[in-house]
């Protein structure tokens, strides 16, 4: 039976909604709002046929025949003169275990955030089809298999993101959208260069035997395939290597975002309108993080195996210096945006100790603080609908006034800090546990766990500063959530408590594929001896 | 020493010379409109004294004749414009007629 | 009734307090009398735990029984095959009586509650947070694992950061259970490294298990002095849960939640999971972590028995008291003899519980009166307040016939028998004397509450006698205070069937190099032995002798005392305070604890907070910013360039065209007879230059 291309469909479905939006007349702003939703919703639904479909036991990682829904055809081939032969590149989807969770994480990010969406009322037709460029592009991210497209659609992220920042953020939006879009570029082109350093290296064989350059990752993770004098030949590895993956890893640190290269990020999610924030923490730094698993675990095993330790350095820096930057903040979205980059060391942790339990937590900490934090903005996007001010300071006593708020907000705030029963407690156990196997991070780990302390104690303060105590008397008209944004809040809150109670449902889908990312990278510990570093 | 072509051709030479002179120096149009009737004669001169001395038939004659009547139309045409510029601009110096349109 | 339906019980009476949670969370605003739902769950829970009790403890006594389920599943680890997660439940002696103190107590707690929280806006609310502690709690007592011990461990935090703050409008209240909470974490991170060993070393989390693996020789990182350092880590879980000292501040913070709460969580069971815990980490104890499980727990008993001499409030000398007496227990522990220290916390459940509810019902009685000096000469007016306390009173003094008495003789004895086989003499001192100020503090509080004259006439004139749903639970608690309910003898505790047949404890699995010399192995043969050597048996039966008139002696000396000072006016205690006014005020400033740590930990993690916090704006975020403007200077010089350079170039060519065309301009006079003048000039130098 033919298959259908679901993950073209899922990638592509948010285009054929941004068709139909611009050919809307300019003032139906209620159809497009929808139009969106429904597209956005549409994904959640194909989504959920995949992971229907999902064959848990298939690996993936450097084996092509083991990802699941590919699809792959020529795209673009041409004769490159003598020196290049013939240029081809693929269109090559394909997901395993790691993006699996990332694709479910993206179609509901991306769905919540449409529905935030709902009060954006400056040129809606111009957001709304910024947005759903966007989510083509993080979509396609996570899809993609070849190198060249995954780069299109990394870039191809960047520009709407821009212009969401750019228009329909707060005072200082210029600033903060200029500050990511070069930022972010500046890794982009960083992650370029490896990417043409690799493809002038290795050479697979095209239909008619002849021998070219290639796109493919999975190739690209094969040693065999490496030219004998290739730059970044896999052969004959030579310091360039660990100079391509440097550039690699730097282009993706600056998304997840890693320290020293974190500032754009809480410039950027305080200035950009809520919904664009939940989508930044939400989806958009799990991209660095995902492409320095997919991409630069298995395509530079040697390296990452020597660099193990410095990984987890950075990751730790991450969370107790994210957490402290956090504890001085005075405004609410700032704090959230700092706690990200204190999260997200969580994972970079568990990345870095190479067992299959951290590993494991670090995927699951990606899409928990996917869902976590993409709550936490949300809060403080209804508290500033209502009062629009993100003070932590001006508020004070919401418990008593918007109760049902404050329920969700313990939720999310207990989930935060790690509270066992919630999803992130899991995952940060995991990569505790993960980091203290390996010897080389061990030290490390234990260190890191300074962060359950101070996680717990930004978070318990400014719940104390915003939510208890008397009520600041300028707020006492404020309402409690409207049925808009109970669909917001149920659906995330859910999800946090289901992944806490039975984490095996994300668990089980990684599983294999992260056996596999690590059995290959514990293969290269051994076979890439004769490396100099 | 008798006539001969030579002094025909000095002749209408020095007309010719006479007439150029007048359509650069005149300032008058009539002036220059009467260089140029110095200049036509010069080239009659010339036309009947190579049909004399050459072995050319009547031909000068006759293109001498056509040069007259060319001449005399020419003459009364350009007057007329002449008179014309002057009924417009009150005056026939070339200098000053730098306008086509007033 | 047989194994499955007691593991099934167990399991129901874990549960169904947190579907109770969820009903009167969501339902609390619309139904008035939801918390009738909450009493009914916890009456039943109250039930099947006593049946479980009751059938465990007389027909499976040395039975246990273990059920677990695969919770998470990793599979084909690349080093050792298929990993599971199991949680379970662990039914022995030991976690059937202590899920009937905490099912008594919070039954108990429960019925005061109805009346002692009436008319409060968030009384539904109030028993859903009870509900949720109750199953974190139960959670803690029934697991089989490491693991799920840890994640009932921080729920119970949540449960009590919930009920510290209770009443969150008060700045007080939220600061305290702000700290609760944080203070329980610094513990709970050490607990969790100790994990964090135990999962490298063992791959399980499992008691069994691990025990198992410890005695058939491995050890982390192969070494015994990481074997200490996991009991240490995983000891200090309860450092922070059972506030001992240097984590105690927390615990008389948490008196800001209300009165039920403190009897039921911050002194009967909660801050009694850390003690539980050392009690099921017992076997893995090395001699050196049991000393130094012995020596947190010495300081935590004698640091606040110290405090609490000169405090006011009655709630925070209760609080003092319950710290001490958690010290008690740990030191119990820490010296081996952990039958005792358990057996102490059983009985310290019920007294203190006591003790709590009825400074509630003072506290009720006055009208939110808490300073014993506004107080006096109560016992008229609440004579059953009255009564109770003074038996709670007697009890945690350690007077016989009392429960207090059976286990704090038990523990004394204990650490003068350690002392006689380690030499450590310290310990015993400070437990004897703490024996004396215990005596003499509860008194104190005693009789200046309920004896004497009024000292505020205004407030004794409204003060009236607590309503029966309070009483009630203050008259069993009492009841339990006895002796016969723990042993038939009123002297000693060894022989009744407490000690005798109920509790029982495994056997150090430690290497015998590393654990205390007189802890004995379990016999070869599977069979339960003693835990201890044969000498150390024998000499303590020797020395209970003394240590018996000991004790009597000194509770004497501190009750004796309390009236001296208080009641009859013998003695002066403000000539004395005068005397040792540095001491006085240290006592009475808790030691500057709270100061101490406030200035250095808590203000040290602020301005660091701060200082990252600039360093990241000015610093990071300056280089990121430098940059830019870096680049804009280049981009303003490479524009200066092209502006100047680049494009005078090609202006200057511009300018040099104008300039002939200027020129050529002149030519052009747009007179006929000029022209001709040109063309006859040139036709002439045409015709000179090529004639």
């Amino acid at each position: 039976m033919q298959q259908l291309p679901y993950l073209s469909l899922i990638t592509f479905l948010p285009v054929i909604g941004l068709i139909l939006i611009l050919f809307l007349p300019k003032k139906n702003d209620k159809q497009v709002k929808y139009i969106a939703i429904f597209f956005t919703g549409l994904q959640v639904v194909l989504a959920g046929i995949l992971w229907n479909a999902y064959n848990y036991a298939a690996g993936g990682i450097n084996d092509p025949k083991s990802f699941q829904f590919v699809e792959k055809f020529t795209w673009i081939q041409f004769w490159g003169g003598d020196w290049l032969g013939t240029v081809k590149i693929d269109y090559f989807l394909g997901i395993d275990g790691l993006s699996m969770p990332m694709v479910m994480l993206t179609a509901l990010i991306s769905f919540i955030a449409a529905i935030s969406s709902w009060s954006i009322n400056k040129s809606v037709k111009g957001y709304f089809a910024l947005f759903l460029l966007l989510d083509t592009g993080m979509m396609g991210v996570f899809v993609a298999l070849d190198f060249f497209l995954f780069y299109v659609f990394w870039e191809l992220m960047l520009l709407p993101m821009y212009f969401l920042i750019g228009i329909w953020g707060g005072p200082r939006k210029e600033y903060a959208a200029i500050k990511f879009f070069i930022y972010t570029l500046l890794g982009s082109v960083f992650i370029l260069l490896a990417i043409i350093g690799l493809y002038l290296s290795a050479k697979v064989p095209l239909g008619d035997g002849t021998q070219v350059f290639t796109f493919n990752m999975l190739e690209l993770m094969n040693p065999k395939n490496y030219l004998q004098d290739g730059i970044l030949s896999a052969v004959n590895p030579s310091n360039l290597r660990f100079l391509a993956f440097i550039a690699l890893f730097v282009g993706f640190a600056i998304k997840i975002p890693m320290f020293p290269f974190h500032t754009w990020l809480p410039d950027a999610h305080v200035e950009a309108p809520t919904p664009i924030s939940v989508i930044l923490a939400g989806v958009l730094l799990k991209m660095g993080t995902y492409g320095i698993l997919r991409i630069n675990y298995p395509i530079f095993p040697d390296v990452t195996v020597s660099l193990v330790w410095w990984i987890a350095l950075f990751g730790m820096i991450n969370i107790i210096y994210g957490a402290l930057c956090a504890m001085a903040q005075k405004d609410f979205k700032k704090l959230i945006a700092y706690s990200s980059v204190s999260h997200m060391g969580f994972v970079m942790l568990g990345m870095a100790s190479l067992t299959t339990v951290g590993v494991a937590g670090a995927v699951l900490q990606m899409f928990n603080h996917g869902t976590i934090t993409a709550m936490l903005f949300l809060i403080v996007g209804v508290l500033y609908d209502r009062t629009h001010t993100r003070g932590l300071d001006d508020f004070g006593g919401m418990a008593n006034q918007m109760p049902v708020y404050t329920g969700f907000v313990t939720v999310a705030f207990f989930a935060a800090i790690g509270l066992p029963g919630l999803s992130g407690f899991i995952s940060e156990a995991f990569v505790f546990l993960g980091g203290f196997s390996n010897g080389v991070t061990r030290v490390l780990t234990v260190i890191s766990t300074l962060g359950i302390l101070l996680g717990a104690g930004y978070m318990l303060w400014t719940l104390q500063r915003v939510f208890l105590g008397n009520l600041n008397e300028k707020w006492n008209a404020l309402t409690d959530l409207d049925t808009r944004e109970y669909v917001m809040f149920i659906p995330l809150t859910i999800i946090i408590i289901l992944l806490g109670v039975y984490p095996s449902l994300m668990l089980d889908i990684m599983n294999s594929s992260v056996n596999s990312l690590v059995k290959f990278l514990t293969v290269a510990k051994t076979s890439y001896t004769s490396i100099g570093f | 020493m008798s006539i001969g072509l030579n002094h025909f051709l000095i002749v209408s030479g020095i007309l010719f010379s006479l007439g150029i002179f007048a359509i650069v120096t005149r300032k008058n149009a009539i002036m220059v409109l009467m260089g140029i009737e110095f200049i036509l004669n010069a080239s009659n001169i010339n036309f009947i004294a190579f049909s004399k001395f050459g072995n050319f038939g009547v031909q000068g004659e006759v293109i001498a004749l056509f040069v007259i009547v060319l001449a005399a139309c020419e003459a009364a045409i350009a007057l007329a414009i002449v008179l014309n510029i002057y009924k417009q601009f009150t005056t026939v110096n070339v200098d000053e007629i730098n306008n086509l349109k007033n | 009734m047989n194994e499955n339906l007691m593991i099934n019980l167990s399991v129901i009476a874990l549960f169904i307090p947190l579907i109770g949670f969820f009903f009167t969370v969501v339902l609390g605003k619309r139904i008035k009398s939801m918390y009738l739902f909450e009493i009914l769950i916890i009456s039943a829970v109250m039930i099947i735990s006593a049946l479980l009790a009751f059938f465990k403890l007389a027909y499976y006594t040395d039975a246990v029984f273990i059920a677990e389920f695969t919770w998470i599943k990793i599979q084909n680890l690349p080093v050792f095959g298929d990993f599971s997660f199991n949680l379970g439940v662990k039914l022995d002696n030991i976690s059937v009586i202590m899920l009937f103190v905490v099912a008594a107590i919070s039954t108990l707690v429960h019925y005061y509650s109805i009346a002692y929280m009436k008319g409060d806006k968030r009384y539904n609310r109030f028993f859903a947070y009870l509900g949720i502690f109750t199953f974190s709690m139960n959670g803690i007592v029934l697991t089989h694992n490491l693991l799920m011990m840890y994640i009932f461990w921080e729920l119970v935090g949540l449960s009590s950061y919930l009920l510290i703050g209770f009443w969150y409008e008060k700045k007080s209240a939220s600061d305290a259970a702000k700290k609760a909470f944080l203070v329980n974490r610094i513990g709970d991170m050490g607990m969790l490294a100790g994990i964090l060993i135990v999962f490298f070393t063992f791959h399980t989390f499992t008691f069994d298990e691990i025990f198992g693996q410890v005695a058939s020789g491995v050890l982390p990182f192969n070494s015994e002095f990481w074997l200490t350092m996991m009991g240490i880590l995983l000891f200090c879980g309860a450092i922070g849960k059972s506030a001992q000292f240097p984590l105690h501040v927390w615990l008389p913070d948490a008196m800001e939640g209300p009165t039920p709460v403190s009897a039921l969580i911050h002194a009967a069971t909660m801050v009694a999971a850390g003690v539980y815990l050392t009690v099921r980490i017992f076997p893995i104890m090395t001699g050196d972590a049991l000393l130094f499980v012995a020596v947190v727990g010495m300081l935590s008993a004698f640091i606040p028995a110290t405090i609490a001499l000169t405090q006011t409030d009655i709630k925070r000398v209760l609080a003092y008291s319950t710290v001490s007496q958690l010290g008690y227990m740990i030191m119990a522990i820490g010296v081996g003899s952990v039958v005792y220290g358990f057996f102490h916390l059983v009985t310290h459940a019920f007294f203190k519980a006591g003790l709590f509810l009825g400074s509630g019902s003072v506290i009720h009685g006055m009208h939110h009166e808490q300073e014993i000096t506004q107080m006096g000469g109560l016992r008229k007016k609440m004579p059953v307040t009255y009564y109770t306390f003074l038996i709670f009173c007697l009890a945690i003094s350690g007077v016989p016939f009392f429960s207090g008495f059976l286990s704090k003789d038990g523990i004394l004895a204990a650490t003068a028998n350690f002392s006689i086989f380690t030499g450590h003499w310290l310990i015993p001192v400070a437990a004897f004397s703490v024996a004396i100020l215990t005596a003499f503090y509860m008194f104190r509080l005693l009789i200046l509450t309920f004896h004497g004259t009024p000292r505020n006439q205004h407030k004794y004139d409204h003060a009236h006698e607590s309503p029966k749903f309070m009483i009630v639970p203050l008259v069993i608690l009492a009841l339990f205070s006895f002796f016969f309910i723990f042993s038939p003898n009123p002297i000693s505790a060894e022989n009744g069937w407490t000690l005798s047949s109920w509790l029982k404890v495994p056997n150090s699995v430690v290497p015998e190099s590393a654990r205390y010399s007189f802890l004995a192995s379990a016999p070869a043969d599977g069979s339960s032995g003693s835990l201890y050597t044969h000498e150390y048996v024998e000499s303590s039966h020797h020395i209970h002798y003394y240590v018996l008139f000991g004790s009597l002696l000194l509770a004497g000396i501190g009750i004796l005392f309390a009236y001296l000072f208080y009641q009859y006016r013998k003695l002066n205690a403000d000539k004395l305070t005068g005397k040792i006014t540095p001491l006085y005020t240290f006592s009475r400033n808790k030691w500057y604890f709270d100061e101490l740590y406030q200035s250095t930990f808590v203000a040290g993690t602020m301005r660091l907070a701060g200082l990252l916090a600039w360093f990241d704006s000015t610093i990071v975020d300056g280089i990121v910013n430098l940059s830019a403007s870096v680049t804009r200077i280049f981009s303003r010089i490479s524009g200066a360039f092209d502006n100047y350079v680049v494009d005078g170039l090609v202006n200057l060519f511009a300018t040099l065209s104008g300039m002939f065309g200027l020129i050529l301009r002149r030519f052009q006079t747009g007179r006929v007879q000029v022209y001709l003048v040109f063309v006859l000039f040139s036709l002439i130098v045409l015709i000179l230059t090529f004639a």
